[in-house]
């Protein structure tokens, strides 16, 4: 009875995040020794109405993954606030907006049109789209709203730590979920991770040229990288000098570039404007019209440097796409379907 | 967040990064001369155009200008030797970068202007002026902590369920 109680949560994610707290493994068994777990809709049966009977901070952390889309999502993030002690916001989408947050590139009626009835794979015959509210002989139904942005969780409710990562990495949601058991309680604002790059970190750093140069930016698929070699060094866009560390280089293991999940060090505060100073600056030539050259290359500059940061970035969203006004922005952006489209 | 000028009308908001050796000392050089140019640019001074951080180009957005301007010195001329070529890499993929964020290129302008080039000062800021005065403010829609458009729950009648379409 004297366990601390903790919530899971998930609002705009993948299902991921879940995953990695399953991937604990038998350290589970310890975290299932050392709490009581409250509320956990992908893997426990209780309702929200459970949540609203426990009193004010009764909860000793609530772990929340995902951004926040509609309403129905602030109103939970806002209930568990009001019941937590601690808020930790799980993951990059919680924390800087993640891949959902891309949906900012495009208003709300495109995203809206498009999934209901311009892509390819939906057939909808009378272009029925989602209603907020119907009435219907057996009452009144209700959808949340669907809102204009995709918001990181510290925009809608105070948060207290932040775990990175797509999804956050089993030994860092391992220490923070004891940590916060046993009240060794970190400076809030903190993110639960190294405050250093990922090269710092990475197997291939000694391969690493001091003055790296690049003379050509490759996509993965247009090479075959060297298993062993410095994955910038090969020109591939790396963005482990721009990223923090604590995923134990997974992707560089698996001889795929670091795509940016674990978000910036405490030093930064756009993380893609600082990701693309790092990677231009790698460019070998002077020449004018060859540097050019070279930034066409990287074919998606904002879905390659932004791909899991743009709602937390100091732009937020693109100009033009907010209000339902301007289709145009995603005509000028192509639509995900696009032959064309980015590096995701 | 733009000015408004005389009778209502826009007056862009430029926000320039201008080098220590270079360009800053012509723009120096222009006001000595008693040069005549747009009072929209703010400019703020750094020791190299290789300074200026994108963040620094995105937060000027962010706070309200409507362009921003860079100006180093010739290439081959950097008192840093590398610095403006550093400028100029990031330089073209932030512009590129920027368009995917809906904010047109011609907001942003890199130009490597000397010490000697008072001239060019003046001509740049009054371009650069008349550019994004042409296309007008820049709205930059920020965070909203609640929908506008948001229906608000309905009292009447209990939720029975999920609506599907």
């Amino acid at each position: 009875m004297s366990k601390p109680k903790v919530a899971f949560y998930w609002c705009a994610s993948c299902g991921g995040c879940e995953e990695a707290v399953v991937d604990l493994n038998e350290v589970v068994l310890d975290v299932v020794e050392a709490v009581d777990i409250v509320f956990w809709p992908v893997a426990m049966d209780f309702k929200v109405s459970d949540v609203e009977a426990l009193a004010d901070g009764e909860l000793a952390a609530a772990f929340i993954n995902g951004a926040v889309r509609t309403s129905e999502q602030a109103e939970m993030a806002e209930l568990l606030r009001r019941k937590a002690g601690a808020i930790v916001a799980f993951g990059a989408c919680a924390w800087l907006g993640g891949i959902p947050g891309l949906a900012n590139l495009y208003s709300r009626e495109s995203i809206l049109e498009f999934v209901y009835g311009g892509s390819p794979s939906v057939q909808n015959g009378d272009g029925g789209v989602p209603q907020e509210l119907i009435d219907v002989p057996e009452g009144r139904m209700t959808l949340p709203h669907f809102d204009e942005d995709v918001r990181t969780l510290d925009e809608v409710i105070d948060v207290d730590y932040y775990l990175p990562g797509c999804p956050p990495p089993a030994g860092l949601i391992a220490q923070a979920v004891m940590a916060l058991v046993e009240g060794r309680l970190p400076e809030k604002g903190l993110v639960l991770a190294p405050d250093v790059a990922l090269c710092a970190e990475c197997p291939r750093a000694v391969t690493k040229p001091e003055d790296l140069k690049v003379a050509r930016f490759y996509r993965p698929y247009e090479i075959v990288a060297d298993p062993e070699t410095c994955l910038l060094a090969q020109g591939l866009v790396c963005l482990g000098p721009s990223t923090r560390s604590g995923c134990g280089a997974a992707c560089i293991a698996a001889n795929m570039p670091c795509t940016g999940c674990m978000g910036p060090t405490s030093r930064v505060i756009d993380h893609g404007a600082k990701a693309l100073a790092a990677i231009a600056s790698l460019i070998e030539t002077r020449e004018p019209g060859e540097i050019a050259a070279l930034s066409e290359q990287i074919v998606d500059p904002v879905g390659t440097f932004y791909r899991y940061s743009v709602p937390a970035s100091l732009l937020h969203r693109r100009v033009g796409t907010k209000g339902g006004t301007a289709t145009e922005g995603a005509v000028a952006h192509p639509a995900p379907t696009s032959t064309t489209g980015g590096e995701s | 967040m733009s000015e408004q000028g005389p009778e209502g009308t826009f007056e862009p908001r430029i926000v320039a990064f201008f080098c220590n050796w270079c360009t800053y000392t012509a723009a120096d050089l222009a006001g000595i001369s008693r040069m005549q140019y747009a009072p929209n640019v703010r400019v703020i001074r750094l020791m190299c155009s290789g300074r200026v951080d994108p963040q620094f180009v995105l937060a000027a957005f962010r706070d309200g200008a409507d362009g921003v301007l860079i100006g180093g010195c010739h290439p081959g001329d950097c008192h840093y030797q590398e610095g403006n070529y550093n400028a100029l890499r990031r330089f073209e993929l932030l512009k590129r970068m920027l368009v995917g964020f809906g904010i047109e290129e011609e907001r942003v302008r890199l130009e490597w202007i000397s010490a000697s080039e008072g001239d060019r000062v003046q001509k740049v800021c009054n371009e650069m002026t008349e550019q994004v005065r042409a296309l007008g403010p820049l709205r930059l829609e920020t965070v909203q902590s609640v929908d506008e458009g948001r229906v608000a729950p309905a009292p009447a009648g209990e939720p029975v369920g999920q609506v599907t379409a």
